[in-house]
């Protein structure tokens, strides 16, 4: 048995890893994404404050979500409401610590609050308290108000529960206000479309009636750049969430796919076709100026990613050797090394702290060659890697949430292509789309 | 010269196929709920030779069946085997159907028509400038993952080339594909290779570059969408339009 600890000075992301037989089979490996045991947490139904009629919905909608992005958090352990006191405290004076703090619910903390719609406006009060705590239980006093709608109850709830996530996972923003930018053809030609984290909302954002592919949100969130066909050409197109319309962007000869920004929102990679004919992979200023040509190899080279915490290296996909595998080099082209030397690799995103990769992997190549296309990551030090998803489908595009615990991709083990999200170590995989085909998520950087 | 097409099968569907046999016949058995059992199945060849000819040859269609009890060929009503000389003045599919207790079966041949080198009769309309295109510059396919150009897309570009040489107004897009299989970003740069050895090997063969322009489509467009190896064959090529 191995055991080798990955990402030392991550935060979070720290992975035992534990290769269960040896090197020569399937590597089956389990991995852990916790520090110790996780946060027991309790989160009664917020109490309802008012009478009015549009209460009693947007407080379904808003426990809903709640609990719904603690649990996604990875970092509790959700107390299940069967154990929970008969009466749920709606404020501070009406908590019974001790009727928490043992068993049954033996909770290590205690989420709630009231919810009530007076006039329009919906105002909701909650509370983070330490039920081991007695003498001095509260962690967190927060209050909300909004206009009275859905969408409304949704944002209370990812912002209370990225208060709680921030407090008691290591400092680390929580994603619940985070977006999936992704392809959809759902209304008949592929589309760039948006969705909140957990699937809701989901919106279609172009219109060209052609192809778009490979959307990628812009570290502020204001654009979106993706790959389309253009009057007959592949372009790097740009989407403004701010004006909500394509802006125009630099057109270059030849084909040009797969951008990617650098995390300082002042460059792009692309792959290009502009002046060889051949696709190489190009940096260019935000505005589309200054073309650099960084590889130059007969073969594909395609799909760039920056190292998010340096813009200092580009990892991406080349086909010089053969099948594709992902490489690595500095962002001025200098020292390249081939990351993976096997099977088909594909599709490379960064870990936000940098040190890890994600990226999609068929290992064994070839007629009835044993396992499929697979989620692994790995890390770029040591080049020791895990395997995310097993015997699931073709899964392919992944790319890592804000706080680096969640990982989106695509699979089509429901027989279609469709979004999925999982927790950095394979746990918790959840189906985000269901309407016709979807594929290529983005996750916003914020 | 122009390939030899394949010959294709189609097998029809049996409920669709029952159905039509169920209209035609004064007498039609049950056939929805259970099929008699001891009823032997049809079966239906067809074929042309040869599969190409000039205009004003001839090709000889052969078919045979088995267990028909009423067999057409492009709707006339023909014996159960048989062999017919056929003269088309274009590329013509020619479809049996061939139909008996137990069901009915389609089998269909292509007999390709090249211009001929000179035209056999005044006549004879001569073939629009999208026709020869069509008729001399074909797709060509590509192995798995590879973008080098095979012997047989050689020989069918320096065919191309004299061509597309004798036409100078020509302007031609090239369009490279891929099968389904694989990554689609990796793809995409997959078909732009295979487009632009196409383009590479059009213009050593004395085309100018400035009249071809490529264009990869990656996975997005395929001619087929079974996960069988014929089907993403049919996808691994370079396709050429003619531009207006």
């Amino acid at each position: 048995m191995l055991r080798a600890l990955l990402g030392k000075s991550a935060l979070f992301v720290f992975l035992l890893v534990v290769l269960l037989g040896q090197a020569l089979a399937q590597d089956w490996i389990r991995t852990g994404t916790n520090r110790g045991a996780p946060v027991r947490l309790a989160v009664p139904d917020f109490k309802a404050a008012t009478t009015e009629p549009q209460t009693a919905p947007l407080n379904t909608t808003f426990n809903q979500t709640l609990w719904n992005d603690l649990d996604n958090s990875g970092i509790f352990e959700m107390v299940a409401k069967s154990f929970y006191p008969l009466q749920n405290p709606g404020s501070p004076n009406e908590v019974k610590l001790d009727a928490w703090g043992n068993p049954p619910p033996n909770a290590s903390m205690l989420a709630f609050g009231n919810l009530g719609v007076t006039n329009g406006k919906l105002a909701v009060q909650g509370w983070l308290f330490d039920a081991k705590n007695t003498a001095s239980p509260q962690v967190l006093g927060k209050q909300y108000q909004e206009a009275a709608t859905n969408d409304n109850a949704r944002l209370i709830a990812h912002r209370f529960a990225d208060e709680i996530i921030f407090r008691l996972g290591g400092g680390i923003p929580g994603i619940a206000e985070s977006r999936i930018f992704y392809i959809s053809s759902r209304n008949g030609h592929k589309e760039v479309w948006v969705m909140d984290y957990d699937g809701a909302g989901q919106q279609q954002l172009t219109h060209l009636n052609s192809i778009a592919l490979s959307p990628r949100i812009s570290p502020d969130n204001s654009r979106v750049a993706f790959s389309g066909l253009s009057n007959d050409s592949w372009q790097i197109l740009m989407y403004s969430m701010d004006l909500g319309r394509l802006v125009s962007f630099q057109r270059f000869p030849g084909g040009n796919y797969s951008p990617a920004w650098s995390s300082d929102g002042t460059k792009l990679a692309f792959s290009s076709s502009m002046r060889s004919g051949d696709p190489e992979i190009f940096t260019v200023d935000a505005t589309g100026a200054n073309p650099k040509r960084l590889t130059s190899f007969k073969g594909s080279d395609v799909s760039p990613v920056w190292n998010p915490k340096t813009n200092g290296q580009i990892a991406w996909v080349s086909g010089r050797n053969g099948l594709p595998q992902i490489f690595l080099m500095d962002a001025d082209g200098s020292n390249v090394q081939q990351i993976t030397s096997e099977g088909y690799a594909v599709s490379p995103s960064w870990s936000p702290n940098g040190l890890l990769l994600t990226f999609a992997w068929r290992r064994h190549y070839g007629p009835g060659a044993p396992g499929g296309q697979d989620i692994y990551i790995m890390n770029i030090a040591t080049h020791e890697f895990v395997q995310l998803t097993h015997d699931a489908g073709v899964n392919d595009f992944p790319s890592w949430s804000p706080d680096g615990r969640h990982i989106v991709f695509q699979s089509t083990r429901t027989g279609s292509e469709q979004i999925w999200t999982m927790l950095a170590d394979g746990t918790h995989q959840q189906q985000l789309t269901r309407d016709g085909k979807n594929s290529m998520p983005n996750w916003s950087v914020k | 010269m122009n390939r030899k097409r394949s010959l294709v099968v189609i097998v029809g569907t049996l409920a669709l196929l029952m159905a039509v046999s169920g209209c035609k016949k004064p007498t039609p058995p049950p056939v929805v709920k259970t099929p008699p059992p001891e009823v032997k199945p049809v079966t239906a060849t067809l074929s042309a030779n040869p599969g190409s000819i000039e205009r004003g040859q001839q090709a000889t269609l052969t078919w045979s069946t088995e267990n028909a009890t009423d067999v057409t060929l492009q709707g006339q009503k023909v014996d159960p085997s048989g062999s017919q000389s056929v003269s088309p003045t274009q590329s013509t599919d020619y479809h049996l159907v061939a139909q008996g207790p137990g069901g009915a079966k389609e089998a269909t041949a292509r007999v390709t028509v090249a211009a001929a080198a000179q035209p056999p009769a005044n006549n004879t309309p001569t073939p629009t400038e999208e026709e020869l295109f069509n008729q001399n510059v074909q797709d060509v396919f590509f192995d798995y993952d590879s973008a080098q150009l095979r012997s047989d897309a050689q020989q069918q570009l320096q065919h191309a080339a004299q061509v597309i040489n004798q036409h100078p107004n020509w302007r031609i897009q090239i369009e490279g594909n891929c099968d389904e299989r694989g990554s689609t970003e990796y793809n995409l740069t997959l078909g732009e290779e295979r487009a632009n050895a196409a383009k590479q090997a059009l213009a050593q063969a004395g085309v100018s570059a400035d009249r071809l322009k490529t264009i990869s489509y990656g996975k997005e467009k395929p001619v087929c969408t079974q996960s069988t190896e014929d089907c993403w064959q049919r996808n691994r090529r370079d396709h050429f339009t003619l531009q207006h």
